[in-house]
Formats: structure tokens, C-alpha cells, sequence
């Protein structure tokens, strides 16, 4: 459910509608620098209209629906 | 140079922060000026903006205030339909020899003129990013290079906005968005005036070009600063001084 959602952000964000995504997708995959990944997860927390901590390590998609998981638990 | 752009400025009601919002009119920008106390300046200002046939607003906000700054350019974004420019202009000055020095007024300095600029830059910067494109420009002080006496809290503050300067052009450079810093030296205005005699009098011995700056010296670079002319410089602190930190 959340990934789901996180992929479809993801996917709108890159403009790339075909982009294969998975849990254990990093960030460096995706291509994506570390302004884009704070970029990203600002959206993804608008959309879950909650907040996750960014000072951690985020390094894969999963790290981030971890979190989200967590934040609206 | 500036059609279409919509600029927000910050301690726009008077001073240096005034005449850049006229300039930039006069660039046929769009301009909204913050205030915090000065509803009376803000509202003359306002006044000569909107009689030069620019589309103004003026907003009363204290940018120390996270919070307040954060809905504050959500309804600048909103009032104008987007944003182009911000100018980190706000500032106050409580000046005291460091040793008589009271830890509210270093603290209200500080809030003032430094952390209120990171909270616009914020606010106004995660947008701008989006846009890929857009300019910051924090002035800053002479006294944030050389020091003054009886002026820490203020020196600190806009020492501390050089650094800020730096590290948000090399943050926001890959989208576009420019940030540099003017470094005004003793520009005629009333924070000037509040200088003691003795002081003026020594620091206009030290001005290679003889005189206090203007604010139109100050407010004319702004505008080449907020210009689709400056594009390649970020990162920069140029200082307006008449020599006197050379």
C-alpha cells in the first residue's frame, strides 16, 4: 500500500511512468542525488501528510516506506 | 529586465530593503515587501509600488518566526502565482561593546538577521528548487568581513549569512537557483544615523571614496543580481563599501 503510493511519487517525479521499482531499489539506482531524495520524501510525506526523520540513513526505497510505515502506524 | 518576476523582500518597507523593492518595480518586477513593525513605511511603499503599475502586497511577519515565514510564502506563492526572487534584507542592529553586551541582544540579532534568513531561504528555496530556477540574495555587511566595534551580535550575524550564502549556492546550484550575498559598508539610512558621531566620523576617514553609500548603489546591483544577467555568478559576496574594506 505504501510502496505502491511511494512508487507512483517516485515514478511522477521522474517522469518516468515504465520505472522499475522495488524495495531494495537505492537511490543511487534510480539516479537520484541526495537533493532529489530530499525533494522526494518531502512529497511522499505531503501525500502521507505526515513526517519522517531525514537524518538517517536513507539508501533505499524500503528505508523510506520503513518509515512511513512506522510514522502512521 | 525583470517582466514576469515576482520578487519577495524582506525589511522592504524602509531603508536599503525599500529602495530595492523600487528598483526592481522600476525593472518591472512584481514586488512583495515583509515588514515586521514599520506598517506605516510599508504602507507608503507599497503606495509608490503599485503607482509604478506593478503588482504589489505588502505583509507584516516577523522572519525569526519559523512557522509564521513558512505561511508566509505559501500565500506570497499564492497572492502572485508564483516567486522568482528573494532578497534576505531584514535586519536590526542593537549595538554594544561585547563585555556590556546582554545575551537577548546578541540572541535578537542573531534571530533577526541570521536565522530569519535561513527560514525564508527554507521556505523560498524548496520552491525554487522545484521551479529549477530562481535567485537568492542575502545582503549582507561590511561588518561581517572587518568587524566593528561594539557590533558582534551584528558582525556575527552577517558573517554567519556569508557562510549561508556559500553553502546554499553549492547546495542549490544543480537546479538552478543562484544565491549570492551583497556586503553593503555605511549606506545612508536610519541605522546609519544611529551610529554614534564619533564613529561615523572615524569610519568616513577610512572610505577611500569620501561618503556614505546610497541605497540605490546598493539596490542597483540587487537588481542586476536578481537579472537573467547574473546567471553564472553564485557563491559571491560583493561588497559595496566605497573602498572601505579593501
Amino acid at each position: 500500500m505504501v510502496l505502491e503510493k511511494v512508487v507512483e511519487i517516485l515514478r511522477n517525479y521522474k517522469d518516468e511512468q515504465d520505472l522499475e521499482v522495488t524495495m531494495a531499489s537505492t537511490f543511487e539506482e534510480l539516479e537520484l542525488d541526495s537533493l532529489d531524495t530530499v525533494e522526494l520524501v518531502m512529497e511522499i510525506e505531503e501525500a502521507f501528510d505526515t513526517s519522517i526523520e531525514m537524518d538517517g540513513e536513507l539508501q533505499t526505497i524500503g528505508d523510506v516506506v520503513t518509515l512511513i510505515e512506522k510514522a502512521i502506524a | 529586465m525583470l517582466t514576469g518576476k515576482t520578487a519577495l523582500v524582506t525589511g522592504g518597507a524602509k531603508g536599503i530593503g525599500r529602495a530595492i523593492a523600487l528598483k526592481i518595480a522600476e525593472a518591472h518586477g512584481n514586488v512583495a515587501i515583509i515588514y515586521r513593525g514599520s506598517q506605516k513605511n510599508a504602507e507608503q511603499t507599497l503606495a509608490e509600488l503599485l503607482a509604478m503599475g506593478v503588482e504589489a502586497k505588502s505583509y507584516q511577519c516577523d522572519v525569526s518566526d519559523f512557522n509564521a515565514t513558512k505561511a508566509l510564502v505559501a500565500q506570497v506563492i499564492k497572492n502572485f502565482g508564483g516567486l522568482d526572487i528573494l532578497v534576505n534584507n531584514a535586519g536590526i542592529t542593537n549595538d554594544k561593546l561585547l563585555i556590556a553586551m546582554k545575551e537577548e541582544d546578541f540572541d535578537s540579532v542573531i534571530n533577526t538577521n541570521l536565522k530569519g534568513a535561513f527560514n525564508m531561504t527554507k521556505h523560498v528555496g524548496t520552491y525554487l528548487l522545484k521551479q529549477r530556477k530562481g535567485r537568492i540574495i542575502n545582503i549582507s555587511s561590511v561588518s561581517g568581513l572587518m568587524g566593528n566595534v561594539g557590533q558582534c551580535n551584528y558582525a556575527a550575524a552577517k558573517a554567519g549569512l556569508i557562510g549561508l550564502t556559500k553553502s546554499a549556492a553549492k547546495e542549490m546550484a544543480m537546479r538552478g537557483v543562484t544565491c549570492n550575498a551583497i556586503a553593503p559598508g555605511f549606506i545612508d539610512t536610519d541605522m546609519t544615523k544611529e551610529l554614534k558621531p564619533e564613529i561615523k566620523e572615524e569610519i568616513l576617514k577610512q572610505i577611500p571614496l569620501k561618503r556614505l553609500g546610497q541605497v540605490d548603489d546598493i539596490a542597483n546591483l540587487c537588481v542586476y543580481l536578481s537579472s537573467d544577467l547574473s546567471g553564472y555568478i553564485t557563491g559571491e559576496v560583493i561588497k559595496v563599501d566605497g573602498g572601505l574594506y579593501i
